[in-house]
């Protein structure tokens, strides 16, 4: 395999991963829920688009022809993070999570907490 | 370079996923386990796309898209229970 196709595939993976990891560190390390709910539907997600591009290049110099099935698990995780984000964020607020004391705009989120679930 | 590279990236998920089961076992609300899960799933498809970099087959790509597939649906089922006590009403 020629040398630059791997240098592509590498930075790639690493950057990947790197992203990945600082998506799980912040869930691990981040205050309240609602900044903890920021590190992975970002992150991670961005982390797992560059995984994948990884495997798009390398497949398909690998076997010769373009292979884009790999981009469907991409475009997929991009449709639901946010989906997700948003179920979560909502469930969150119905059971009225604490949030950290040095969130700006606190009247905003108690008015947000005082409203009944959907 | 290509090995080099694929093992550092392994290692990493791997240890994501080690911060993930921390957070689900510790996480203080369900919330914080259920988003455990949802990024627990998110990085085991890293893991399968990693594993067939190694092994140099496409043979895992079904896998890691019904783990996508049947993840989202997981996570919105748990968090529609929470939310209202009642997946169908």
């Amino acid at each position: 395999m020629e040398f630059w196709i791997e240098l592509i595939v590498s930075v790639f993976l690493v950057t990947g991963a790197v992203f990945v990891f600082i998506g799980s560190l912040g869930l691990a390390k981040l205050p309240d829920f609602y900044t903890r709910l920021h590190a992975p539907t970002k992150a991670t997600t961005l982390g797992m688009s560059c995984l994948l591009i990884a495997s798009v290049v390398l497949v398909s110099f690998r076997g010769g022809y373009l292979s884009l099935h790999e981009l469907l698990i991409t475009l997929f995780l991009l449709i639901t993070a946010p989906v997700t984000a948003h179920m979560l964020a909502k469930t969150a607020m119905h059971h009225k999570l604490d949030i950290v004391d040095r969130t700006s705009d606190k009247e905003l989120a108690k008015k947000a907490r005082e409203r009944m679930a959907p | 370079m290509l090995s080099i590279a694929a093992t550092i990236a392994t290692t990493l998920v791997c240890l994501s996923l080690i911060l993930n089961l921390w957070r689900l076992f510790k996480g203080p609300s369900r919330p914080d386990r259920i988003l455990a899960l949802d990024t627990m799933y998110i990085n085991s498809i890293a893991l399968i796309i990693l594993f067939g970099i190694f092994s140099a087959t496409t043979l895992y790509f079904e896998a890691a898209l019904l783990i996508a597939m049947l993840g989202f649906v997981s996570t919105a089922a748990m968090c529609k229970y929470i939310l209202r006590g009642d997946l169908i009403e």
